[in-house]
């Protein structure tokens, strides 16, 4: 059982938020993982991603090779389209459709959706709009994380642990609002 | 003991924990900041050793070495330019060797994510002769680095551990074991310790005594594994830290299945590599960064009757990081299918100053101000504003090493750059601007030169800075420049036309002033709030 997943978005949505549940989730469940990811100077507004490599078997790379990804889970359509390459053929990508234009040449954000819808199976989500509905417009990486979950090789029940532990530190209503974040966009993308 | 779910950084920093750790001393850089990071933290949680952020590399080096000299362990990290900056103690410390356990990490950036070369710091350990690890994974990192130290003290030597981007900046779990005591101060011997030239000369010759015992080590130590394939002698591959783990992700698809040496440390384990050639008749060289095992095998002349690949030869890039796919192409493998993504421009997202960031509104005052100055040049420093090179500013025509801003700014002028400006970091100015400033001080060096005191380390993630504030202002004067020269502004929106008016005053000036822009990193103020 494997599973490899590349992360992607932009430098502050919360990418390393979604890898830290990911993570804690697999060694929970006994899973082997390792999970490349970029900091410094590239993680400035800039675009970000994250290796995320989950097995019950040992792990070598901390890359995952171009053509073995099963998902893109992306909080970005433009950031999602930009690893396609990794993507098996059979491989799935969730991604947000909420475009977040930082750069002069942001194309059309409907000819990346085209793009990403014509390469095969996806699971595209309006995160900002499901984020607001939860309560907090900065959950848009749980909202994510949810929507991913069906694909998952890990427990539902897992995930959410996890989140629960992400945002305790913050409160209550927190707390709340990202586990209705990650219901929401579970359901959002079934 | 539990798991821990650690970057490979913080593996490193724990396995200096657990091998009774007492100080460590680090400037931040990345990919090597989470180590002492990750210290810093820990030592705050009430363990009882040190965790200092440095002025500088040399400074981490020479406190480090300090630690040695009583009897005790201690950790110097940084990143791979780091320890250019700290080379003359790093050098030095191999001739007085290690006391108590002395272990330096230094961490090279193959591909150059965040840094201005790539260069491979297993070079350095060759040039002094000491003993180096190289991690291929995250217990590896825990592992050798406990081990690093006991290595230290057992043959006196100061021990590096080399890291790499992919490695430090990635997350999986390790098995850690039960922590060692710390030493006892135990003083080292003044004659070990004072490298008078009578001195000197007895104790690199001690050094020179201790190469075939470390040879021998690294023949003996696990982390060196060679596994011949009896059925087959076409090809073998030396691999070494995490290209090894490259060459294990595509084996599963070699048949027949190469031998394979694993390297993890150096000087090289000899006898390995030279039962490798008499069982193969040609040999792939995986390493991550320049090609030091593959050099030192070819030599001259090559090796007769043997075909030696890799990166010299072309199959492998001597640029760049390695991946799984490069080497699956190394490895004669045809590329996986991928999905065809169509054909959408896809724009790149490169890095830029956050909204908010103060840099940018000095920057833009400073242009301004520059307007119709055709001779004048912008020598810029390492930071967050090195990305004012960039468009919309375009605004820096330099950036080379920490500090170089203030000296090639003095050296411009005096080839008769006007105006010649420099542009510098609270912290990249205390780590190496003082000098150079009070050099271009005694000179009355007609330049300008931009303190940008934004109170923090900003790049590498906000570590605390030395040169900031009113010790700043204290530090200018002290180093001579004129106070009527020291000019104060804050760089935000509506102090525009102010903040250029002050500029142009300076730039006017026949003379050194600095121009010290004051304004919080809008990443910290940000921390603060939530």
């Amino acid at each position: 059982m494997k599973q490899d997943i590349v992360l992607a978005g932009v430098g502050g949505q919360g990418i390393l938020s979604i890898a830290f549940v990911i993570d804690n989730a697999a060694l929970a469940e006994g899973l082997s993982f390792k999970q490349a990811e970029v900091h410094g100077m590239s993680q400035r507004g800039g675009a970000v991603q994250s290796h995320v490599r989950l097995s019950s078997e040992r792990i070598w790379s901390d890359l995952i090779p171009r053509g073995a990804a099963d998902m893109i889970l992306s909080v970005e359509p433009l950031e999602a389209f930009r690893y396609l390459e990794y993507l098996r053929p059979d491989g799935i990508v969730v991604t947000s459709s909420t475009p977040y234009v930082n750069i002069p040449d942001y194309p059309p954000v409907d000819s990346v959706l085209a793009g990403i819808r014509n390469a095969g199976n996806c699971a595209i989500v309006d995160s900002e709009r499901i984020a607001k509905e939860a309560g907090t417009s900065k959950a848009q990486n749980t909202v994510m994380l949810g929507a991913a979950s069906k694909h998952l090789i890990l427990k539902e029940e897992t995930l959410r642990r996890f989140v629960e532990a992400l945002f305790r530190a913050r409160g209550e209503h927190v707390v709340q609002a990202n586990l209705k974040a990650f219901e929401l966009g579970r359901i959002a993308a079934a | 003991m539990k798991n821990e779910i650690l970057l490979g950084d913080e593996a490193v920093a724990l396995g200096a924990v657990h091998a009774g750790l007492s100080a460590a001393y680090s400037y931040p850089g990345t990919p090597a900041s989470e180590i002492l990071e990750y210290l810093v933290r820990a030592s705050e949680g009430g363990r009882t050793f040190t965790a200092v952020w440095s002025v500088n590399e040399k400074t981490a080096y020479e406190e480090a070495l300090g630690v040695s000299f009583a009897g005790k362990r201690s950790l110097v990290s940084f990143k791979h330019v780091g320890l250019n900056v700290a080379a003359d103690p790093f050098m030095n410390s191999a001739i007085t060797g290690a006391n108590g356990g002395l272990v330096v990490v230094s961490a090279d950036d193959p591909g150059m994510h965040s840094s201005q070369n790539e260069q491979d710091s297993r070079f350095y350990a060759q040039f002094a002769r000491i003993f180096c690890f190289e991690p291929s994974d995250h217990q590896e990192a825990y592992d050798m680095t406990r081990q690093a130290f006991d290595i230290s003290e057992e043959l006196g030597i100061p021990v590096m551990v080399r890291m790499v981007t992919r490695l430090a900046h990635s997350r999986s779990s390790i098995a850690p074991r039960e922590a060692r005591a710390q030493n006892g101060l135990r003083y080292g011997n003044w004659k070990d310790w004072t490298l008078l030239p009578a001195n000197a000369r007895g104790r690199f010759k001690i050094l020179l005594d201790k190469q075939a015992e470390m040879v021998k080590l690294s023949e003996s130590l696990s982390f060196n594994k060679l596994e011949l394939n009896p059925k087959d002698r076409s090809l073998g591959v030396i691999a070494s830290g995490i290209g090894y783990n490259y060459l294990r992700e595509n084996l599963a698809g070699m048949n027949p299945a190469p031998s394979v040496l694993k390297i993890g440390s150096y000087p090289l384990p000899e006898s390995m590599i030279a039962r490798l050639f008499e069982h193969v008749d040609a040999v792939l060289v995986i390493e991550e960064g320049y090609p030091l095992i593959e050099q030192g095998l070819k030599g001259v002349f090559g090796i007769p009757g043997k075909t030696l690949k890799g990166k010299l030869r072309g199959e492998l890039p001597l640029t760049g990081e390695l991946s799984p796919d490069i080497v699956r192409k190394a490895l004669g493998l045809a590329p996986l299918p991928v999905r065809d993504a169509g054909k959408v421009k896809l724009a790149s997202r490169p890095p830029q100053l956050c909204a908010g960031c103060p840099h940018a509104d000095t920057v833009k005052a400073l242009n301004k101000a520059l307007e119709g100055r055709s001779g004048s040049n912008v020598f810029s420093d390492i930071g967050c504003y090195t990305l004012s090179a960039l468009p919309p500013y375009s605004a820096i025509q330099t950036c080379v090493c920490m500090g170089a801003s203030i000296s090639m700014a003095r050296g411009g002028s005096d080839a008769g750059v006007r105006p010649s400006v420099a542009v510098i970091g609270d912290s990249t100015f205390a780590h190496s601007g003082m000098t150079p400033l009070l050099s271009a001080a005694v000179a009355d060096t007609d330049m300008t030169v931009f303190i940008l005191d934004n109170f923090t380390t900003a790049m590498t993630g906000g570590q605390p800075s030395y040169g900031t504030g009113e010790n700043l202002l204290k530090i200018l004067e002290g180093l001579g420049v004129n106070k009527n020269h020291i000019r104060t502004i804050e760089p935000l929106p509506k102090n525009l036309e102010t903040n250029v008016r002050i500029i142009k005053e300076e730039l006017d000036h026949k003379g050194l002033s600095v121009i010290v822009a004051v304004r919080e990193c809008i990443q910290e103020t940000r921390k603060k709030r939530s």
